[in-house]
């Protein structure tokens, strides 16, 4: 057994059992940090198929930035773990029977059908990241473009669904503080003095205020 | 390294949209709240212009641009044109909706346009990655179109069924896709048809396997019975102006895909997805018929009708023969019109505050407006399959396609179950011209602008197309006999 088969094998363990402890453990956030393990896993296992710009996109993108995310998303949320773990064992027969049907075939597949002869090892001057530019923007450029077409409606219906003005918003808008004269703000009105019809107590009673330009003033 | 620009002459409607699309989007940004009419204009001239430049590029070859990731061929250039069609119709109907609730929003417009832009993709894919493409595009738009209205939950909880079991469908998809790759070595749709056929004949698992996530996807996509579920939640939570674009468009961009997939890339394994479709079939055409008997909104009942007439389409397509996929291409057609004018017609009778998605509010509308009870009663013949009406010769066309293909039985299955669903659309039709109207809905409607205008024109043409198929029904025949 060569030290890379070895290497295949102790990350294919990890990769295995951090898939299932992430499917059984009871707290969410646990769940998503064995997640994460399962893709520094995949990503090693990558690297070591000489992909190697695949092995870190896949840190970079999805460790470093889509899990981070859905921690917070998951610490964020306040979830009801009770409730979240009813009927596992309701579900668990039928689960258990589509995994094994999948795993069955999954094995049919690779050791029946598919007679793959073991890959020549690509030499030193070889690079996965220039290989994959070169096919991407050359015979891929079309699916390339839709799926940044995708991404646009991604950001359009992101934003269109949670940009909104709210009615009770208080922020302030500075270059509406600043265009503000002294019209806008105060009215100016005549009229003829009145009588005060009941004593009030306290100065404010003048007379001379219009009911209203206090309001008006703020 | 070699290689050569490719010819971006075939695909000139696409990029078209998609600079129209993006260009849009722009001027929208920097339009106030009540010159959103501009946005509309816009959009619509794009529709135009697209069909405009999809007929000047028709003609009779196949053509394969971008390393083969691209056809143009006459099926998708005629079923492109009915998606222009289609959703040009849907747009002018649902403008008059949103603006009465206040949501006119230009965003409906654009995704609408990026969702017409993922249904050309998918008719024009000829490559697993472009296929799929295309379908998450016109997907993640229609999710993002029901969300749309905020402020109603009821739309945000259809949304949320709409994403999830979407997003279910489309890892199906991925994976039975992955699994074909992994057989035939390759995404392209010819390779794989070539490979398949130099397969031996044994009965190979894993392709069958492959081929079986497939199907389930497809049928998730459509709403086949037992991938129902979510069809009648969705089209009733959604704002009606949105149910008539989900419902409509889209069904005839799914049936160009799975033309792509099944007939032209898993062609040659016809006898192992024909078992599929069967069941398919005839679960949708029960399931569909019978449950729409019991809805009381029209919405719903609706819903339920698309599935049965997805059924339809299946026993067009598994007949694997091109009678019975010009018949199956002729059907999603009709129905797509149809579908437009039915779900137009609740919106021409909504009002501001009021939803016209209940049966009831169809009573008595022969007293408050005979002429679009009239119109309403051609599309739900049309439904029906009642003659002279066009759905009376897509109905007899997919029938003829089965028993064609040796398939009495399913054929007759069809044919009572049609007979079932016939209930549903008479009941309504009785319930406009023998019933009362209900009690604060006598006043008669008032017809007005645009939407009046083309919803008679879309009865009548279901009439005229049923009074004379052979227009419709030699397209077709052209697109795929040629």
């Amino acid at each position: 057994m060569t030290f890379e088969l070895v290497l295949f094998y102790l990350f294919g363990a990890i990769l295995l059992g951090g898939a299932l402890a992430m499917i059984s453990v009871r707290n969410p956030v646990h769940a998503a940090l064995f997640l994460v393990l399962c893709f520094v896993a995949a990503a090693a296992l990558w690297l070591l198929a000489e992909a190697e710009f695949l092995g870190i996109v896949l840190v970079l993108v999805y460790v470093g930035a889509v899990m981070v995310l859905f921690l917070f998303v998951v610490m964020m949320l306040d979830i009801n773990l009770a409730k979240l773990r009813e009927g596992f064992t309701e579900y668990l027969p039928v689960g258990i029977v589509v995994a094994l049907a999948m795993a069955t075939v999954l094995v049919l597949v690779i050791t029946r059908y598919i007679t793959m002869d073991v890959p020549e090892r690509a030499g030193p001057e070889y690079a996965n990241t220039e290989a994959l530019g070169a096919i991407l923007y050359t015979e891929y450029v079309y699916p390339f473009e839709i799926a940044a077409v995708i991404l646009l409606v991604a950001i359009i219906a992101a934003i269109s669904l949670t940009m909104r003005k709210r009615p009770d918003n208080k922020s302030i808008d500075p270059g509406k503080q600043m265009a503000v004269s002294r019209e806008g703000r105060v009215r100016m009105v005549t009229m003829a003095s009145e009588k005060k019809k009941a004593p009030r107590r306290g100065g404010q009673g003048s007379g001379a205020d219009a009911p209203g330009s206090k309001d008006e003033s703020k | 390294m070699n290689f050569e620009i490719p010819n971006f002459l075939p695909a000139v409607p696409e990029m078209f949209v998609l600079g129209m699309a993006c260009l849009i989007l722009v001027i929208d940004a920097f339009l106030p709240d009540s010159r959103r009419d501009v946005t509309y204009g816009l959009v619509q001239a794009t529709l135009v212009a697209a069909a405009g430049l999809t007929l000047w590029l028709m003609g009779p070859e196949t053509v394969l641009t971008f390393s083969d990731t691209f056809v143009k061929d006459p099926m998708a250039d005629i079923l492109k044109i009915a998606v222009y069609v289609t959703s040009f119709l849907v747009f002018l109907y649902a403008r008059p909706y949103l603006m009465e609730r206040g949501i006119h929003k230009g965003e409906f417009y654009v995704l609408g346009l990026f969702a017409v832009l993922g249904m050309m993709i998918m008719i024009s894919g000829h490559n697993l990655l472009t296929l799929y493409l295309g379908l998450e595009l016109l997907s993640l738009s229609s999710y993002a179109l029901v969300a749309f209205w905020r402020d109603n939950s009821r739309a945000t909880e259809a949304a949320m069924k709409y994403f999830v079991l979407g997003a279910l469908a489309s890892g199906l998809l991925l994976y039975g896709m992955s699994m074909i790759y992994g057989m035939t070595g390759s995404l392209d749709i010819a390779v794989i048809a070539a490979e398949l056929v130099a397969a031996d004949d044994s009965l190979n698992i894993p392709l069958v396997f492959g081929l079986v996530f497939l199907v389930v996807a497809v049928a998730f996509k459509l709403g086949a019975v037992p991938f129902h579920m979510w069809v009648p939640d969705v089209y009733d939570g959604a704002p009606t102006a949105v149910t008539l674009f989900i419902a409509t468009a889209p069904k005839i961009a799914a049936f160009a895909f799975l033309m792509r997939l099944l007939v032209e890339g898993m062609g040659p394994m016809h006898a192992d997805w024909q078992g599929m479709l069967i069941i398919l079939a005839v679960l949708s055409l029960a399931v569909g018929n019978v449950i729409a008997i019991a809805q009381t909104s029209i919405k719903r009942m609706l819903a339920y009708s698309t599935i049965a007439h997805i059924g339809f389409l299946f026993m067009g397509i598994l007949a694997g023969t091109d009678s019975g996929y010009a018949s199956a291409m002729f059907y999603v057609i009709v129905y797509a019109i149809t579908a437009a004018g039915g779900f137009g017609m609740i919106v021409f009778l909504s009002r501001k505050g009021y939803e016209a998605d209940q049966i009831d509010d169809f009573k008595g509308l022969a007293k408050r407006n005979p002429w679009f009870a009239f119109i309403m009663l051609l599309l739900l013949f049309s439904m029906a399959g009642v003659p002279p009406t066009v759905g009376f010769y897509a109905k007899l066309a997919v029938i003829q396609a089965a028993v064609g293909a040796d398939l009495v039985w399913l054929a007759i299955v069809a044919v009572i179950f049609s007979i079932i669903g016939a209930f549903y659309y008479l009941r309504v039709v009785k319930m406009m011209f023998f019933d009362d109207p209900q009690k604060g809905a006598e006043e008669p409607v008032q017809p007005s602008g645009a939407l009046a205008t083309a919803l008679s024109i879309n009865g009548l043409a279901v009439l005229l197309l049923g009074i004379f198929p052979g227009l419709l029904l030699s397209l077709t025949h052209y697109a795929i006999i040629g």
